[in-house]
């Protein structure tokens, strides 16, 4: 029998959420280990074996010089590379410092700012580094992770959709709230993924997933103040997960000059 | 690694496994005296008191569950809590049952990853759950099928396990019906018995023998074992409310690390939250029958050997199980899923129990319900101070082994407190050498 390939789960400024994916694919975890061997994956085994890696999968974003560095060498070390969730795909919300000075927050959050050592920037992996694949979500879906990880199996191209969440509410039988009820909902302009979970609990969609492949976010926009919703509202609601996507950094900019 | 020059023996880990989060540790022992112990954290800042300036009040629950990708539920509750108290507004009834219910899918959840992915493993002697399973399949296949059933919980409940949606201050955005609910018994009942098994398994592994005579801080509710709310309180005579816990404890800068650690005050002194802190001031507040499969599992109504932590973990999933169950039987569905809180300007505080203990929010707002300050204090940087003092003690206990056993073994003493770092690091930060 061939080698098992190795897999590596790397891990940036991010809440670790997308890497807890994988482990919590309680049905199907033992199976994956049977197809990969899990070579450097900390949070999860204390045994960690040399690179290169077949596949990795990265979490978190960009925010220190020496993970600037150690991208780097993470990347030499992979023959194939996926970005999962919002951090590694987009800089994740952490990116809201992009939008003001990063001394302020040190200011507010630290006792001895000097100490500190932080880029001004909360950047994407794909900044850096060639990304093989990005998946998308804050966080990730782990149904769509197990899909990137058998088709890398299988060596075929991952069948993740680039629709818009409203094709899911679709698929799943949940009338419009944004048409039914009044209720903004940023579904139209977010990439579909979560399976189109906050429309089915009556709460418009808010972006976690980033931006369609083809957005008309300022048409949404101008639906969403027809509604009632303000400049400020807008603006936030475009500068939360995905705030460094340029479409969504584009809207939000649209909607006042306040930095956050 | 370790090294050996002129009796001085440093050992350092560079990267500790089986913990959330980037850290590292390092001691150093010169002639069999232990001089130096330092749990460090790297985990890049990612500053969210500052972020969440300027963002409204009702956003705060969603946002500050980006903290932590393992324990989102307990960042949403103590939000949320925390918002009520400024605009004084009280959630009862269902509402607060369904809160409980999800508080119980998250504990559930977290502590099983623990005991089975990241806890057991050191006792059995293996790198992960993974390998363990070649040899010990029905154990590990037990652990995944208990975790799932609280993910299941926080699925419903919640409308996903990590960062759940539906959660939100005054309520939820949809109160589930009956018998959706009524779905989950089944699989309850299954993992009540899997609970069960997990307090006898985790009763026959061999622990250190190790006792630490700890101040230990946790909610306290008359009427129920702590989740969502009580008066923060001690074993040294601490009763206070949620609102007063600036005024007893404090983030202190650590110039050695130039770390914050949380202290008691006025003596600066380590306390220690979580599992054992909690079970230790709410023993008399579990039923008799999980008190007595505690017993049977060797624990008295207070457990000082942190080693024996994993078998209050263990009992706290089975008060879980037992508690989703009671909810799910008696539950009749709110007439709204959510209350109407108005914002108004003021400070609001909340404390809940997280599964790896005591986390802390404070938010002041002006009236448009716009965020002008926050504050988040999580367990892990409240036990970070406790951690170091325990590999003090623990380490120096076990100085005539190798290296390679004081770093298993101090390793080991590190992951007892299930340190979160993603959650800790967000807040504090300390600088390393990393030449």
């Amino acid at each position: 029998m061939a080698e098992k390939p190795k897999l590596a789960v790397w891990k940036f400024a991010s809440c670790d959420g997308c890497q807890l994916s994988l482990l919590d694919c309680e049905d199907e975890l033992l199976t994956v280990a049977d197809h990969i061997t899990i070579a450097n994956f900390p949070e999860a085994s204390s045994t960690v074996l040399d690179g290169p890696y077949d596949l990795s999968l990265v979490e978190g974003s960009i925010t220190t010089a020496h993970d600037r560095d150690r991208i780097q060498e993470v990347r030499r070390q992979s023959k194939f590379l996926v970005t999962i969730g919002a951090c590694a795909t987009a800089g994740g919300i952490q990116a809201l410092r992009n939008f003001t000075d990063v001394q302020g927050f040190m200011d507010i959050v630290y006792a001895n700012p000097e100490y500190i050592s932080t880029l001004d920037t909360s950047t994407p992996i794909s900044a850096h580094v060639n990304v093989d694949f990005e998946l998308r979500g804050c966080p990730i879906n782990k149904n769509q992770l197990l899909e990137v990880i058998n088709a890398f199996l299988n060596k075929r191209k991952p069948n993740v959709s680039p629709n818009s969440v409203c094709i899911e509410c679709k698929k799943r039988g949940t009338a419009c709230i944004m048409v039914t009820q009044g209720t903004p909902c940023m579904g139209p302009v977010t990439q579909a993924g979560c399976g189109a979970i906050c429309p089915a609990y009556n709460r418009g969609c808010y972006g976690c997933y980033g931006p369609m492949e083809t957005p008309n976010s300022s048409s949404l926009a101008g639906w969403m103040g027809d509604l009632g919703v303000t400049d400020a509202e807008l603006q936030r609601m475009f500068r939360t997960y995905n705030a460094e996507e340029p479409v969504f950094r584009q809207e939000g900019d649209r909607h006042g000059e306040e930095s956050l | 690694m370790s090294d050996s020059q002129d009796g001085t023996r440093t050992i350092k880990v560079d990267y500790l496994a089986r913990v959330e989060g980037e850290g590292a540790m390092y001691l150093r022992i010169r002639d069999q005296v232990l001089e130096d112990v330092k749990l460090k954290i790297f985990e890049p800042p990612r500053f969210f008191e500052a972020l969440l300036r300027g963002r409204d009040f009702c956003e705060a629950p969603d946002i500050t569950s980006r903290i932590c990708g393992i324990c989102p539920v307990a960042y949403q509750m103590s939000a949320i809590h925390a918002m009520e108290d400024l605009c004084g507004v009280r959630v009862e009834g269902a509402l607060r049952e369904l809160r409980r219910l999800f508080y119980c899918g998250e504990w559930i959840s977290s502590h099983t990853l623990h005991i089975y992915m990241l806890h057991a493993p050191d006792f059995l002697g293996y790198p992960s759950a993974v390998e363990m399973a070649k040899d010990h399949p029905e154990a590990v296949e037990r652990g995944l099928a208990l975790k799932k059933v609280g993910n299941d919980i926080m699925n419903l409940v919640g409308g996903r396990e990590i960062h759940p949606v539906n959660a939100k201050v005054g309520g939820f955005y949809r109160a589930p019906t009956r018998s959706e609910l009524a779905a989950l018994r089944e699989k309850l009942l299954h993992a009540r018995e899997l609970a069960l098994e997990t307090v006898e398994w985790t009763g026959t592994l061999d622990f250190p023998k190790f006792q630490q005579d700890y101040t230990f801080v946790a909610l306290r509710h008359g009427n129920e074992y702590p989740m969502n709310e009580g008066r923060i309180v001690s074993n040294r005579g601490l009763n206070i409310p949620v609102s007063a816990y600036d005024d007893h404890f404090e983030e202190q800068h650590v110039d050695y690390t130039n770390a914050l650690h949380c202290v008691m005050k006025p003596e600066g002194s380590s306390y220690h939250v979580g599992p054992m802190a909690r079970y230790a001031l709410n023993f008399d507040q579990l039923p008799s029958d999980i008190q007595d499969a505690a017993k049977a599992a060797g624990l008295g109504p207070v457990c000082t050997n942190p080693f024996q932590s994993m078998s209050v973990r263990a009992v706290e999933v089975l008060y879980a199980v037992d508690e989703a169950l009671r909810i799910i039987d008696a539950y009749a569905p709110p007439e709204e899923s959510s209350i109407i809180v108005e914002p108004k300007a003021g400070t609001g505080y909340a404390a809940t129990e997280a599964p790896r203990g005591l986390l802390f929010h404070r938010y002041t707002l002006d009236d448009e319900g716009i965020i002008k300050d926050a504050n988040i204090v999580p367990p892990t940087s409240q036990n970070q101070k406790m951690i170091e003092d325990d590999l003090r003690s623990f380490v120096s206990t076990c100085l005539d082994k190798t290296d390679d056993e004081i770093q298993y073994l101090s390793e080991q003493a590190i992951r007892n407190y299930d340190p979160c770092i993603s959650c800790a690091t967000h807040f504090l930060k300390l600088e390393i050498d990393r030449g």
